[in-house]
């Protein structure tokens, strides 16, 4: 294993994929000349070409329903969103037309494609610039949904992704892009993470804890402080919501019986409420206490520190939430 | 124009140039200093065209601004305490400190907002100016926004209406070239983005926007058509940024020499190259201006951040 800071472990799936298959091609804003807002693609463009690694003017329907054209006539391709906020922008050609084609035609088609895009707050970037949205997509059946946390996931996730003949979002965390992780596989080993398969990060027996994300790095860190205090808490990193593993969830609750369910997006009709709903038949007679969740309060997040920090779930709160159920 | 009103426009002109620039230069000293959350986009460098376009308001006209807004609202009078204070998250900026620089919205001088989604306030502007129509009044609506937001949906989709309809609407291009590191000649065919006028039917027009005679000159002409009911115009303001997208990007992808051309004939010496002003005229607007960017800065160092409870607030009226 290696460690790799997230973006530089992005770059390597996009590059060992666009060089194992030449059908995989790259566009989005500013991702050639400067290889990326966030520097996920840095010397891609020169490495592959301008068409393959294409700087678009900020017409994000446009490209991204290029995406689409591309994909339904042999291509694969690995669109970048600068932001998940602009999902919203370009809306149609993602939820209408790429997650509905497939279906539409009867199967004559398919869209492999992959959109990545960063979520997040707590980087002072206000109400248009730090959402967590991944719950959007989940929404829309025909799309593939993946979270993931640590630079080995997302270099594994991703190039699982790019295989895969389904639409795809893939959400990256802006906070987590120049994270270091120690598992990054080594140079010349092509491994692919499954989708939905949970990775359990930590085993224990009082509480699960379910995260994705950063959420996971989040809840990792809160119960690395809980074992001090003698509390064994199992923690399950989801890495997919679409699909979504329940069976290890489900299996975990049955032995802790208590469960805590963390996503970063807004705590109203998303991940964590839809997870809680979905295992509750099979852990019903299991639970020692109610299902509790984390999220962010339901207001758009707003610019000062004074007031974002409050509203995100972080090591701290959830550490104190923990302590609480147990 | 008599020169007694010459004097005075020129002074004018100058005065909001220089505190816009003024007030750049310190938002990029509270980053520096960190002391500013999060990021800002600076307007430094093309300080003309949105003192020469707002001049030729009235009072209660209505503006929507970008991302790279500071200018805007400084040009329409808005008040550098509150603005300073909400680019530093505080409880008495213009948004209590729940927008910042991007978001920094004032009503009270018709100011629709400034916007975190390039392109997303061209429609609003038009609503606007629709607006403006079905209540019978004679407002005129500006919508700045950047060369490359003419590539987005919004653009298209709202001027082709405001021509349609005869819309009281001015869009004005900010042409610095660039949209963060993408070369707008990379991604363009036809450069001059005024000529896109002509597929819509409407007036189209370029000029130096670093010279603010001329970016007044043709927004007057433009906002005096729309008052009468003439419909829309469109402008192209060419300009250039001095710094990179953000306060944090060295904005390396661009040729130095072009930004040092672009220097070289940047807004205030464009400005003073034409006389109008005496050496002794231009001290004093700094000095004054100088007091007011000082204020503004105290003022916003030294107010509270909001409390907590403030971010639950405001997510509906009642
Ligand atoms: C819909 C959308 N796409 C992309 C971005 C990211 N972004 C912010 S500013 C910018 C460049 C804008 O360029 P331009 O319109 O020319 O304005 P300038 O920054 O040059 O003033 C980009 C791509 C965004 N904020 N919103
Ligand atoms: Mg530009």
């Amino acid at each position: 294993m290696r460690e790799l800071m997230v973006r530089d472990a992005i770059r390597e799936a996009l590059d060992e994929e666009m060089a194992r298959d030449n059908t995989v091609f790259q566009m989005g804003e500013d991702i050639g000349v400067i290889g990326g807002n966030f520097k996920t693609t840095v010397g891609l463009r020169d490495k592959y070409g301008d068409l393959r690694v294409k700087d678009t003017p900020i017409s994000e329907q446009g490209f991204v329903g290029m995406g689409v054209g591309a994909a339904l006539t042999g291509m694969r391709p690995v669109i970048e969103l600068m932001f998940a906020d602009f999902l919203m922008v370009c809306g149609d050609q993602l939820f209408n037309q790429m997650a509905k084609i497939t279906y539409m035609s009867g199967g004559q088609c398919n869209v492999p494609m992959v959109v990545r895009m960063p979520i997040g707050g707590g980087r002072s970037s206000a109400a248009q610039h730090s959402q967590s949205i991944h719950a959007w997509a989940c929404h829309i059946p025909g799309v593939k949904v993946v979270v993931p946390s640590t630079a080995g996931e997302c270099k594994g996730l991703l190039k699982t992704a790019i295989r895969d003949n389904n639409p795809v979002m893939f959400f990256e965390h802006k906070m987590l892009y120049t994270t270091k992780f120690d598992d990054v596989p080594d140079e010349g080993e092509d491994i692919c993470i499954p989708f939905g398969k949970a990775r359990i990060v930590t085993e224990g027996t009082d509480i699960t804890v379910v995260a994705n994300s950063r959420m996971t790095i989040y809840a990792e860190k809160a119960i690395k402080k809980l074992q001090k205090e003698g509390i064994s808490a199992e923690l399950i990193d989801l890495r997919t919501l679409v699909p979504l593993d329940t069976e290890t969830i489900i299996k975990s609750v049955k032995k802790t019986g208590k469960l805590l369910i963390i996503d970063e997006g807004h705590i109203s009709f998303g991940v964590t409420g839809e997870i809680a709903s979905r295992i509750l038949p099979d852990v019903f007679y299991d639970l020692e206490a109610p299902i509790e969740r984390m999220g962010t309060a339901d207001v758009p997040l707003p610019f000062s520190p004074a007031l974002e920090f409050p509203l995100i779930p972080d090591d701290k709160k959830i550490a104190a939430k923990i302590r609480e159920m147990v | 124009m008599s020169a007694k009103k010459d004097k005075e426009l020129a002074k004018q002109f100058y005065t909001v140039m220089y505190r816009t620039r003024r007030f750049e230069e310190e938002v990029f000293e509270f980053y520096k200093r960190g002391l500013m959350p999060g990021l800002a986009h600076l307007y430094l460098g093309e300080e003309a065209v949105a003192t020469g376009a707002c001049a030729t308001l009235r009072d209660d006209d209505y503006i929507g601004s970008t991302h790279r807004g500071h200018g805007h609202l400084v040009a329409r009078g808005a008040d550098l305490n509150r603005m300073m204070a909400e680019i530093l998250g505080k409880e008495t900026g213009y948004s209590k400190g729940k927008g910042g620089s991007m978001h920094i919205m004032a009503m009270d001088k018709g100011i629709l907002g400034a916007n975190g989604i390039v392109g997303g306030e061209i429609p609003i502007a038009t609503g606007a100016a629709y607006s403006a129509v079905l209540r019978g009044t004679d407002q005129v609506t500006l919508a700045f926004f950047g060369d490359s937001a003419s590539n987005e949906g919004t653009f298209h989709e709202s001027i082709n209406m405001a021509a349609a309809w005869n819309l009281p609407i001015v869009y004005i291009i900010e042409n610095n070239l660039f949209g963060i590191s993408v070369d707008i000649r990379r991604v363009t065919k036809e450069h001059d983005l005024y000529k896109r006028a002509v597929g819509y039917g409407i007036p189209g027009e370029a000029v130096d926007g670093n010279d603010v005679y001329a970016v007044y000159e043709a927004v007057k002409k433009a906002v005096e058509r729309a008052r009468k009911g003439e419909g829309p115009s469109l402008i192209e303001c060419k300009t250039y940024r001095w710094q990179g997208h953000h306060v944090g990007d060295p904005g390396e992808y661009r040729a130095p020499e072009e930004l040092a051309a672009w220097k070289a004939r940047e807004p205030l010496i464009v400005f003073k190259e034409k006389g109008i002003l005496t050496d002794a005229e231009i001290a004093e607007i700094e000095e004054s201006v100088n007091k007011e960017i000082a204020e503004a800065c105290k003022f916003a160092e030294e107010s509270p951040y909001p409390q907590e409870s403030e971010a639950f607030t405001d997510v509906f009226v009642d």
